[in-house]
């Protein structure tokens, strides 16, 4: 393949890639609310999503419950590979066999064996169900993000640390969590990011008119789509580039 | 360091409330009736109904959009991956990451604003003198949508196991005088095996799965066996039915992915054992689930 063509390719599918993100972008500075034809540039769609309460409460809640079950999952998941690392090597292969059902299983059947659960205990569905719902699938992911920090550790480490005297949990405050630190750290990052782009499971275990940006998104859709939601998705997007621009100079300079 | 073994108290207590009861929730469900009497009548509802053909043609459509992501994802993983540059690679990937930032529902949607008779890309159409393409509300809306969302996901596995290769395999397969078509198929592609396993994986779960890509772009055309898990729950209150549904889907796809699993491992075992006994390790990369698990 000559580098022409390998460029031409690139371009293609890259073309492809962004299509859908060029023209929501595009469309929310439009005048009129037609979709696939342009009147005029305005930031109408801007002025008015900022007074859309609807939009604006699911924005609120998609990031409220992002933020509680990152915390809560960060936490249960790593001390749980914490114990897990410790555990004889059947019982830990058994609850990893557990650990991977979510990852594996898709979506709709997480979401299904949720709702059933919670009807069980009898749960009312709402934003509590929600943020259970979300602590849930992403567990897994922050246990799987800490375990390989705590297998590189040597085992010398903390028994060193015992030796000169530390408690138990000097141990862990001091030697484990700062070693498995960046495992910590891409899980919780996992976790939220996840959370916020989930739709199934928020979509089948919410209630009582708690809404997420997807599941309005999707309600929204049925009803033909309102061009605020174009404009709400260009700010998250410019926000997220820019971040990640921040993010990039940032390491850059650290070098 | 036996203490800390209590640490992950909350976590297994957690993970067997949420996993697994839960699972067996979906279960019971599946075999009781209305009133908590055991039954398999679901299961003889589905196998006799019109739900067993949604369920071929869910696969039929999966193995579609699998098929045309790997189609399109290898070539692209390649290519990036043989680049020299480092800073080429990791441009050429973070493009394709980025894109997933943004609300995969609302990237969906906007593809009716493309696909649409009036819409984008019929213009485009017109301007060189093609007639209107209709695909909107067709099957083939939904593969575009499939493809679309979870060609990352293929992409992105086969790119960490091609860019982890042994480069001086590769140069060993031309010194002993194989060709560059020679040298990919006898070595190259052999190795990436594991990436293209999990690729496939990736794809064909969510795809097989999915209710909200055949809502939106499949109008009312195109009905999945996600969706009718879905209106089982959510519109028609069956939810016998539905954790049924739900099961022969779970049963299904751990079948397959076993056998798939097993079959390319061997394969990939024998091949690598072949041709270089301490390169094993190559075939067998950590395929990182978190890297590539975005959406």
């Amino acid at each position: 393949m000559t580098k022409f063509w390998k460029r031409t390719y690139l371009t293609v599918i890259y073309a492809f890639l962004y299509a859908p993100i060029v023209v929501l972008i595009v469309f929310s500075f439009n005048e009129g609310k037609t979709r696939g034809s342009w009147d005029n540039f305005s930031l109408i769609w801007y002025q008015l999503l900022i007074e859309d309460a609807e939009i604006l409460s699911a924005v609120k809640n998609t990031f409220f419950v992002a933020a509680v079950s990152t915390v809560v999952s960060t936490i249960i998941g790593s001390l749980g590979a914490i114990g897990i690392s410790q555990y004889r090597k059947n019982l830990r292969n058994a609850l990893l066999a557990v650990n991977q059902i979510p990852v594996m299983n898709p979506d709709i059947v997480i979401a299904v064996g949720l709702m059933v659960l919670y009807r069980s205990l009898g749960l009312d569905f709402g934003r509590l169900s929600l943020i259970l719902s979300h602590i849930a699938f992403t567990v897994p992911y922050v246990v799987l993000s800490v375990l390989p920090k705590l297998k590189q550790m040597p085992q010398t480490l903390p028994e060193a640390a015992m030796d000169l005297g530390a408690t138990p949990a000097q141990i862990l405050w001091k030697v484990i969590i700062p070693y498995i630190k960046p495992g910590i750290f891409s899980g919780a990052l996992m976790a939220f990011t996840l959370s916020v782009d989930d739709f199934v499971v928020s979509f089948f275990t919410t209630g009582h008119g708690v809404e997420t940006i997807s599941t309005l998104v999707f309600s929204m859709a049925r009803r033909g789509i309102n061009p605020e939601i174009n404009a709400l998705s260009a700010l998250i997007f410019g926000t997220m580039l820019l971040l990640m621009l921040i993010m990039n100079l940032r390491t850059k300079s650290a070098e | 360091m036996k203490h800390f073994k209590n640490l992950s108290a909350p976590y297994v207590v957690w993970a067997l409330i949420f996993i697994v009861v839960s699972l067996f929730m979906v279960i019971f469900y599946a075999f009781t009736g209305e009133t908590g009497q055991f039954t398999t009548q679901h299961f003889v509802r589905f196998f006799s109904g019109s739900t067993l053909g949604t369920l071929f043609q869910s696969l039929k459509i999966a193995l579609i959009s699998t098929v045309i992501c790997l189609i399109i994802g290898y070539p692209l993983a390649y290519i990036i991956a043989m680049s020299t540059s480092g800073r080429y690679r990791a441009t050429a990937i973070m493009l394709i990451v980025i894109p997933m930032w943004m609300n995969f529902l609302l990237r969906t949607y906007a593809w009716v604003t493309i696909l649409s008779k009036n819409g984008i890309l019929n213009s485009l159409l017109r301007m060189v003198g093609l007639g209107p393409l209709d695909i909107l509300y067709t099957d083939w809306a939904v593969v575009l949508g499939m493809v679309y969302n979870f060609l990352p996901f293929m992409i992105l596995p086969i790119y960490t196991v091609l860019e982890k290769m042994d480069q001086g395999l590769i140069e060993a397969a031309a010194d002993l005088g194989c060709n560059k078509v020679l040298t990919f198929v006898k070595v190259i592609f052999p190795l990436s095996l594991p990436g293209v396993v999990s690729g496939v994986a990736m794809v064909f779960i969510p795809a097989i799965s999915t209710f909200e890509i055949t809502a939106l772009l499949g109008g009312n055309k195109t009905n999945l066996i996600g969706n009718v898990i879905e209106q089982q729950f959510t519109v028609t209150g069956d939810w016998h039915y539905g954790s049924a549904i739900s099961v022969v889907l779970m049963l299904f796809l751990l079948v397959s992915l076993f056998f798939t699993d097993r079959e390319e491992r061997d394969k990939v075992h024998a091949s690598a054992s072949d041709m270089v006994d301490t390169h094993q390790d190559v075939a067998f990369p950590e395929t990182n689930q978190q890297e590539v698990h975005y959406d």
